[in-house]
C-alpha cells in the first residue's frame, strides 16, 4: 500500500516537476511567472491529439506535440511578452501587467482551442496500458503509462540538467537569466538566449501535457489543476531553481499522493494552499532558493 | 574619416537630467585615455551610451570610421568593443572558469578562444588556482582581474573600462592599473579609461580628460594636467 | 472621476438619485432585463472589491471568487440553519468573509504580484473543495438560498404586479449602491489615500510615517467583505450555493471586468458590470448571426474578453475610458 502510493506520487510529481520546470524556465529568463504555461501546454497537446488522429500512432504525435510547444512558447515570447514589457512599464497596473495579460493569454488560447476543437472531453490515447502491473492476484495502480510518465519526465530532466550544466548554450542561459547586464556586455545575446529559454519552457509544458492526458481527458482546461500544482511546486522549490522545480515537484507529487490515500481527494489542494502559504511566509525563497525579491 | 574612436557633440539625458552634454572627443588606436571626474560627473553614462547599454539623445560616435550608435553591446563585442562595467562585471553565480568561458562563447575561433584564455591566465595567475570557484568567492581585486581576463578572452581592440579601482586597495589598484597599461603595450589595445581616482589614472594614461558635470572642461597629458595647480585642487583631488 | 471633488452630502444625494431612478425604471422593462440589472449590480460590486484591491492598495487576487463563496456559503447558512433574517444573513456572510480576507490578508502584504496571484489562485481552486468536508455545508449538491416572497409591503407599494426578479433587483441595486457610497467615503478618507500613496510608493510612504502593511491588511480585509457581500447576493440570484457555483472562471472575470474597467477609479465598477454581463449577451446574438454553431457560442464570449484584455493591459493602462486614454495620449 505505501509504495503503491508512493509510487503514484512520482509519477504525479514528475508532471509537476514539469510543469514548475518550465514556470522556473520563464522566472529566470524573464522574471514572469507565465499564468498562460498551461494553455501553451494543453494547445499543444492538441496539436499532438491532431496528430494522433490523422497519423494512428502515438509516438510520432508525442515528438510533434513536444516540437510545436517549443515553437508555441518561443511565438509568445516573441509575438506578446516583447510587446507588453515594453508597453507596460508605468500606470496603475504596471506591477500587475504581466499577471494579468499573461491571463488573457490563457483565455484567449482556450478559447481558440474550443472553437478548433470544441469544449468536449478527447481521448488522446497511447498504446501503454492504463491498468496497474499486476504482482500475482495483487494489482497496483501503477501503470505502464505511469512507468513512462516517469521515465520521459525523468528524460527531459535529465536533458535539460545536461543542457544547462555542460553546453555553451546552457551557460548563456544561466548567465542572461542571473545578469542580463553582464552577459550582454559579455557578448550574450540575451533576447535571443531568452527566447531560447521560452521554447524550452514551452516544450517541457508540452511533454507535461502530452504524457499525462492519456491517463484522463483532454479539453481547453484539463491542464489548469496542474498549472496550479506546478506554481506551487515551484515555489517549494524556490522559483529561481531548476533542481528546486524538480525537488518541489516530486515532493508535492508524493505529499497529494498520500494525502488522497489516507485522508481524501477533495482536500489536496486545499492542503496544496497552505503548504504554499507556509513555505512564503516561513522560506520564502523556497528551499533551493537564495534571492529574496519576491515580498513586495 | 578618423582611425580609432571619435566621438563629436554628444549628449546623454535621463529625462530632464543632462549628464552628457556636448561632449567630444578622439581616442586614436593603440592610445590610453583617461576621463577623469568625480562622483555624478557623468562617467559612466558616457560608457554605457557609447557601449550601446543606452541611447544618446545627439552626437555621434564612431569606431574607425564606422558608426558605433543604435548597436546592442552584444554586436559591438563582436566588432572589438568591450565595456567593463562599473563595479567587477562579473556573474557571481557562476563559476571563474564559467564567466571566462562567457567571454569566448560567440566567437567560431574556439582554437584562439583557447589561446586567448591561456594568455589571460598568464596575465592574472590568481584566476587559475580558483577556476571552479564560484565568481562571488573572489575578493574585489580578483573579480575585477577576472572581468578583465573574460574582455580578453572576446580579443577586443577597443577596452571602455568603467572605474576599475571602485572599492579596491591601493595595493591592488596599483597592480590592477600595471595590468591595464601591460594590455595596452603588448597587445595595442585602444584604451577608454573613466576614473575617479586621478593619480593612479594618469599614471598609465598617454592623454587625460576632466569631465565636470557632464562637460569636458580640459585636455592634456598627464604632466600638463598635473602641473595646474588650480585644476589639482578643483577636480583631481590632490 | 469628478465624484471625488464633490461634498460628501452631494455625494450621498447622487447615489439616492440614481438609486431611485433604477428602482422606477424596474417597472418599464422585462424580467430577463430585471434579471440581468441585478447580475450588474452583483458584478459591480465583486468588481468593486478587486478595484479597491488593485487599483488602490496595489495587490492582485486571482482568488476573489472564492472569497465570494464564503459570503454566499456564510449567508445561506446561517440563514437557513439559524434562521437570521435575510439582511443578517447577508452581514453575516460579510462579516465571515471580512474575516477570511484579513487572515489572508496579513500573508498577502508580505507577498508581491506573482506570488500572490499564485497564491490566491490556489485558493480559488482549493477552498470550494472545504464544502465536501463538512456534512453541514451540504458536499457537493450545496446550500439551498431561498428568501421567499418579497414583503408585502413591497408588494403592495407597486401594487400587486411584483415579481421575484424584480425583487432581486431591488436588493442588488439598492445593496449595490450603499455599498459603492461606503466605498466612496472610505477612500475619500486618511485610509483611501494612505493606501494610494502606499501603492505608488511604498518606501516614500513609509518615511511619512504611513503603515503601508497595515493599509495592505485593511485593504485586502474590506476588498474581502465587498466580494463576500457579492458572493450572498450572486447565490440569492442562483437560488443556492454549490462548490462549483464560484468556479476559476468567475474569479478571473472579475479581475477582466476590473481591467477593462480601469482599476484606478472605483466609478470603473459601472462599466466593468456591463461588460461582464454584456459580453456574453452580445456574442450570443453574434452567434446566431453566425450560423448558431456550439463551438461560437461557446468559446466567443471568452474569446473577446481575453482579447479586449491583453488588448487593454497593451494600450490601456488606465481601462476603457475614453476620456482618460484621450489626456493620456495628449502628455505622449
Ligand atoms: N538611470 C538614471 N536615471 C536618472 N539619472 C541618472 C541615471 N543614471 C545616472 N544618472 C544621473 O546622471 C548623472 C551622471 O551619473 P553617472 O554617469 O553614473 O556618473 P559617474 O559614473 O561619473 O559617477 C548623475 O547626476 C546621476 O544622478
Ligand atoms: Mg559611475
Amino acid at each position: 500500500m505505501f509504495i503503491d502510493t508512493l509510487l503514484i506520487g512520482i509519477s504525479s510529481g514528475a508532471i509537476y516537476s514539469l510543469m514548475a520546470l518550465a514556470l522556473v524556465l520563464v522566472w529566470r529568463s524573464t522574471r514572469v511567472v507565465n499564468f498562460a504555461q498551461s494553455g501553451q501546454a494543453v494547445l499543444s497537446t492538441y496539436i499532438g491529439y491532431e496528430i494522433c488522429l490523422h497519423t494512428h500512432n502515438y509516438w510520432i504525435s508525442l515528438p510533434l506535440a513536444i516540437f510545436a510547444g517549443a515553437i508555441v512558447g518561443s511565438l509568445v515570447d516573441l509575438l506578446f511578452m516583447r510587446l507588453l514589457i515594453s508597453r507596460a512599464k508605468s500606470g496603475p497596473i504596471a506591477e500587475i501587467a504581466p499577471v494579468i495579460a499573461t491571463l488573457g493569454l490563457l483565455g484567449l488560447i482556450q478559447s481558440f482551442i474550443g472553437l478548433v476543437w470544441g469544449n468536449t472531453f478527447q481521448q488522446y490515447p497511447s498504446p501503454l496500458s492504463g491498468k496497474g502491473f499486476t504482482f500475482g492476484s495483487h494489482v497496483i495502480p501503477f501503470s505502464p503509462q505511469n512507468l513512462f510518465i516517469v521515465i520521459a519526465s525523468a528524460a527531459v530532466l535529465a536533458i535539460f540538467g545536461i543542457i544547462f550544466k555542460y553546453t555553451d548554450l546552457g551557460l548563456a542561459l544561466r548567465a542572461a537569466s542571473f545578469q542580463p547586464e553582464i552577459a550582454q556586455l559579455a557578448g550574450v545575446r540575451v533576447s535571443r538566449v531568452r527566447n531560447i529559454g521560452w521554447a524550452f519552457a514551452g516544450a517541457a509544458g508540452a511533454v507535461a501535457g502530452a504524457v499525462i492526458t492519456p491517463t484522463s481527458t483532454l479539453s481547453p482546461n484539463s491542464l489548469d489543476l496542474l498549472f496550479v500544482s506546478g506554481f506551487i511546486a515551484a515555489v517549494i522549490g524556490g522559483l529561481d531553481s531548476l533542481v528546486g522545480a524538480v525537488v518541489g515537484g516530486l515532493v508535492l507529487g508524493i505529499g497529494f499522493s498520500f494525502i488522497l490515500q489516507y485522508i481524501g481527494g477533495s482536500v489536496t489542494f486545499l492542503v496544496g494552499f497552505v503548504i504554499l502559504m507556509v513555505v512564503l511566509l516561513i522560506r520564502p525563497q523556497g528551499i533551493f532558493g537564495h534571492k529574496v525579491n519576491r515580498r513586495a | 574619416m578618423k582611425l580609432g574612436l571619435e566621438v563629436i557633440d554628444f549628449s546623454v539625458e535621463y529625462g530632464a537630467v543632462r549628464a552628457i552634454q556636448d561632449l567630444s572627443l578622439h581616442v586614436v588606436p593603440g592610445e590610453l585615455v583617461a576621463v577623469i571626474g568625480s562622483n555624478g560627473s557623468g562617467k559612466s553614462t558616457l560608457i554605457r551610451a557609447l557601449s550601446g547599454l543606452i541611447a544618446p539623445s545627439h552626437g555621434s560616435a564612431s569606431w574607425n570610421g564606422i558608426s558605433i550608435l543604435g548597436k546592442k553591446p552584444e554586436e559591438l563585442v563582436r566588432q572589438g568593443i568591450v565595456h567593463i562595467s562599473e563595479g567587477k562585471s562579473v556573474i557571481p553565480e557562476l563559476t571563474v572558469a564559467e564567466n571566462l568561458a562567457l567571454g569566448g562563447l560567440w566567437r567560431r575561433d574556439k582554437l584562439d578562444v583557447a589561446i586567448a584564455t591561456q594568455e589571460s591566465l598568464a596575465i592574472f595567475p590568481v584566476l587559475a588556482s580558483r577556476l571552479g570557484q564560484r565568481a562571488d568567492s573572489l575578493s574585489g581585486g580578483e573579480r575585477q582581474m577576472l572581468a578583465i581576463a573574460r574582455a580578453l578572452i572576446s580579443r577586443p581592440q577597443l577596452l571602455l573600462l568603467d572605474e576599475p579601482s571602485l572599492g579596491l586597495a591601493p595595493l591592488i589598484i596599483e597592480q590592477i592599473f600595471l595590468a591595464i597599461s601591460h594590455l595596452q603595450s603588448q597587445f595595442g589595445l585602444t584604451v577608454l579609461l573613466v576614473e575617479q581616482n586621478a593619480m593612479s589614472a594618469l599614471k598609465i594614461a598617454d592623454r587625460g580628460l576632466i569631465l565636470n558635470l557632464g562637460r569636458l572642461i580640459k585636455t592634456g597629458t598627464p604632466a600638463e594636467l598635473l602641473a595646474d595647480s588650480q585644476l589639482r585642487a578643483a577636480y583631481l583631488g590632490f | 472621476m469628478r465624484s471625488r471633488h464633490l461634498s460628501p452630502r452631494t455625494r450621498a444625494l447622487l447615489f439616492l438619485v440614481i438609486g431611485a431612478v433604477l428602482l422606477t425604471v424596474s417597472g418599464f422593462i422585462g424580467e430577463l432585463r430585471t434579471y440581468q440589472g441585478a447580475q450588474v449590480a452583483v458584478y459591480m460590486i465583486a468588481i468593486a472589491s478587486i478595484i479597491l484591491l488593485t487599483g488602490y492598495s496595489g495587490q492582485i487576487s486571482l482568488g476573489h471568487g472564492a472569497v465570494m463563496a464564503v459570503g454566499g456559503y456564510g449567508a445561506a447558512l446561517s440563514f437557513n440553519l439559524w434562521h437570521f433574517p435575510f439582511a443578517i444573513a447577508l452581514l453575516f456572510g460579510v462579516l465571515v468573509g471580512a474575516f477570511g480576507g484579513f487572515v489572508l490578508g496579513v500573508a498577502a502584504a508580505r507577498l508581491s504580484g506573482p506570488y500572490l496571484a499564485g497564491t490566491t489562485l490556489a485558493l480559488a481552486v482549493g477552498l470550494p473543495t472545504i464544502a465536501d468536508q463538512f456534512h453541514v455545508l451540504g458536499g457537493e449538491q450545496g446550500l439551498n438560498f431561498d428568501i421567499g416572497d418579497p414583503p408585502r409591503w413591497v408588494v403592495r407599494l407597486e401594487g400587486g404586479d411584483f415579481t421575484q426578479y424584480k425583487w432581486f433587483f431591488w436588493i442588488s441595486i439598492v445593496v449595490a449602491l450603499v455599498a459603492l457610497w461606503g466605498i466612496t467615503n472610505l477612500l475619500h478618507s486618511s485610509y483611501g489615500r494612505n493606501w494610494r500613496a502606499g501603492r505608488n510608493n511604498a518606501v516614500a510612504a513609509g518615511l511619512a510615517g504611513i503603515n503601508v502593511a497595515r493599509g495592505k491588511v485593511l485593504a485586502f480585509t474590506v476588498s474581502s467583505a465587498l466580494a463576500s457581500l457579492a458572493g450572498a447576493l450572486f447565490a440569492l440570484l442562483l437560488g443556492l450555493v454549490t462548490p462549483t457555483a464560484f468556479p476559476l472562471s468567475l474569479s478571473f472575470a472579475i479581475v477582466t471586468g476590473a481591467v477593462l474597467a480601469g482599476v484606478g477609479n472605483l466609478a470603473g465598477s459601472i462599466v466593468g458590470g456591463v461588460v461582464l454581463v454584456a459580453i456574453p449577451e452580445l456574442s450570443g446574438s453574434l452567434t446566431t448571426h453566425l450560423g448558431n454553431s456550439q463551438k461560437v457560442s461557446a468559446n466567443l464570449p471568452g474569446l473577446v474578453m481575453s482579447s479586449s484584455l491583453i488588448l487593454v493591459v497593451l494600450f490601456m493602462p488606465n481601462g476603457l475610458r475614453i476620456r482618460k486614454f484621450k489626456k493620456q495620449v495628449k502628455t505622449q
